[in-house]
């Protein structure tokens, strides 16, 4: 069952505006739910704590089994299922196997990946959108704080800080914690 | 960021936009309804359609029979249009990945047209395969599936089956990189539609949030998918030269084919990119995001490209002349001043010699030169791969067999048919999706924007 939570949060006009607010909250103490913005903002990662992304992990090991899936499907048919002898010989083309080979590595990793990525981010044609203000994907950059159960001290605390770096707009609004 | 870009760089954003122009200026033609120009070109594009509709339905009727093609010479315009337009669906990939991972910003304004037009090339050429065969119904037969014959496996060493393996990759791979751009982006629609657009965008973009952790894994994910498309773009086209570069058809049997015909595919690519970039920046107005400036660097890749397709042309004639073997001499002769002398000459010209006139500056950055000879750009190439197939296999070892080809009126109109289904894809998915991928673009705003540009500039 899903709970909901309270969030706090303050729109600002610009990128920079908001790495600042990151870095005076971060100094102050205040625990960041989360960053929402347009599109990426660079030196934002390291400020929330967020690790390397381990997808292209991922990647390589459905590269892997991709190179692996064809190199030995058709190795097993040359060899075993359905040899041929040519001259004598039996017949174990490998560099003719290279390009299917490459293809369905590459086929593999990026369908695996893309799969991956959609499902760790929670992303589906089914996922209910929730968004906490329109204009995120517009132009504005959205700091999160969570409030749930917090005492209205706290939650004040946290809009006048928010003011104070620059949010041209403070609201609450209530999400389904995932 | 902005410290490493120079103040003296051209900007690639004009108008002094902020975020929100961009987002008004770019959603704006998914909300609107479309324009006159518009409907006049969709619906002439429907028609076309059902011209092609109809002439591919009556070749898969009466079978194979319905073109030209005789003993001598198999292969016509059928493979002629498939090569032409997988030529064509390079230019997308090769400006989202290998741009994206050599960071030429100036890829941000026309990526997303530039990936969904090799979405749409890579499907008119991947109907000439299938109808060619003769019995369509039977195309399964090209995977290897496990069936009651044996099983019998396809030939796993046959480039033709490459080929079969290399594009259907190149477009699941194509589809997939451009989606996953498109869903920011449609996250941005749906955050500004009501009702039932709501709905649909809601669903196509996949509930993104844009948190700072999903635009992390969307920028790894896009990187990693270029450097996965960097060598399958190249990829594609070399193994499409492997039809003919491993057969012993003199004119085919060249181990010059792969990279010549991917600098082909790139040149070609890029024409028509351009073609349709400059129809689409009218129609639009997008004059704003895609500028001369673009245009200008897309031109000098044309330069590049065709001028390594004319050192290819005249090396493939030297080798022929050095290789001391007659047939194949016999072969590059008869192309100059055989029976397809015109072709060749349409080849050359529009290869060889258009392409050099974008050495100078001000047909670069005009429109109107611009657009005229990204058309010729592409009648060449088109010419190219006519006189690779059809001019070397009409005069073969047995001048008995010597043969002539002229299309029939059904694959001319297979032909200007995938006009119609290449517009009809285009057209529709511009009312669809933003046809300049917004995220991207207000991403190098602070660094390309006309306004920062200009404030740097008097700082200095």
């Amino acid at each position: 069952m899903k709970t909901k939570k309270n969030v706090l949060y303050g729109l600002y006009d610009d990128e920079q505006d908001l790495l600042k607010a990151v870095k005076a909250s971060n100094e102050r103490g205040l625990k960041i739910m989360d960053v929402y913005s347009p599109f990426p903002i660079h030196g934002l990662d390291p400020l929330l704590g967020l690790k390397e992304s381990r997808l292209h992990i991922a990647g390589f090991i459905f590269g892997l089994t991709g190179s692996l899936t064809a190199f030995l499907f058709m190795s097993w048919i040359y060899k075993i299922d359905w040899p041929n002898v040519f001259g004598g010989k039996p017949y174990w083309p490998v560099p003719a196997f290279i390009p299917i080979t490459f293809e369905l590595t590459v086929l593999f990793s990026g369908v695996g990946m893309v799969i991956t990525y959609f499902i760790i981010n929670g992303l589906s044609m089914k996922t209910e959108t929730e968004v906490l203000h329109d204009r995120i994907s517009d132009d504005k950059f959205c700091l999160a704080y969570d409030v749930t159960g917090t005492a209205g001290e706290h939650a004040g605390t946290l809009e006048s800080f928010l003011k104070e770096t620059g949010a041209s707009f403070v609201s609450t609004k209530e999400m389904s914690d995932l | 960021m902005s410290s490493h870009v120079s103040s003296i760089r051209e900007p690639l954003v004009f108008g002094n936009k902020s975020y929100h122009n961009i987002t008004e200026d770019l959603v704006g033609p998914t909300e609107k309804t479309p324009g006159k120009l518009w409907m006049a070109m969709f619906i002439l594009a429907i028609g076309v359609l059902a011209m092609g509709v109809y002439a591919v339905t009556y070749t898969i009727y009466y079978g194979i029979g319905a073109w030209n093609l005789n003993r001598t010479i198999g292969w016509g315009w059928d493979i002629t249009n498939f090569v032409w337009w997988i030529g064509i669906g390079h230019a997308g990939t090769l400006i989202s990945a290998i741009l994206l991972l050599f960071r030429q910003r100036w890829r941000t304004g026309v990526n997303r047209a530039a990936e969904a037009m090799t979405i749409f090339a890579v499907m008119c050429a991947a109907m000439f395969p299938l109808i060619h065969v003769g019995r369509a119904w039977d195309v399964f037969f090209f995977f290897p599936y496990p069936n009651t014959r044996g099983p019998l496996w396809p030939n796993f060493v046959s480039p033709l089956l490459w080929d079969v393996f290399a594009i259907s990759t190149y477009f699941t791979i194509s589809v997939l990189f451009w989606y996953t751009g498109l869903v920011p982006d449609f996250a941005t629609i749906r955050d500004r539609a009501k009702g039932w657009r709501k709905k649909m965008y809601s669903a196509l973009s996949f509930g993104w949030k844009g948190s700072a952790k999903n635009w992390q894994r969307f920028e790894s994910v896009s990187l990693v998918l270029a450097g996965l498309a960097t060598p399958l773009v190249l990829s594609v086209h070399t193994i499409v030269s492997f039809d003919f570069a491993t057969s012993v058809i003199p004119g085919w049997h060249t181990t010059i084919f792969p990279p010549y015909f991917v600098a082909g595919a790139v040149f070609s690519g890029f024409a028509m990119v351009l073609t349709l970039m400059l129809i689409t920046r009218k129609i639009l107005h997008l004059e704003d995001y895609i500028t001369v400036n673009h245009i200008e660097s897309m031109n000098k890749i044309i330069l590049v490209t065709g001028s390594i397709v004319g050192v290819a042309y005249i090396t493939e004639l030297a080798i022929a002349w050095y290789s001391g073997y007659v047939y194949e001499q016999f072969a590059f002769l008869n192309r100059a001043k055989g029976i397809y002398w015109w072709s060749y000459f349409g080849m050359m010209f529009n290869n060889v010699v258009i392409p050099q006139l974008f050495w100078f500056k001000k047909i670069r950055v005009s429109v109107a030169w611009t657009f005229f000879l990204s058309i010729l750009v592409n009648v060449g190439m088109w010419f190219e791969r006519f006189v690779i197939i059809s001019t070397s296999i009409a005069r073969d070892y047995l001048p008995s067999a010597w043969s002539y080809y002229i299309p029939t009126g059904i694959e001319i109109m297979i032909y200007i048919g995938t006009f119609g289904l290449f517009f009809t894809l285009f057209l529709g998915f511009t009312r669809v999706a933003p046809v300049v991928a917004i995220a991207e673009v207000k991403s190098i705003l602070k660094d390309y924007g006309d306004q920062y540009l200009e404030k740097k500039q008097e700082n200095i």
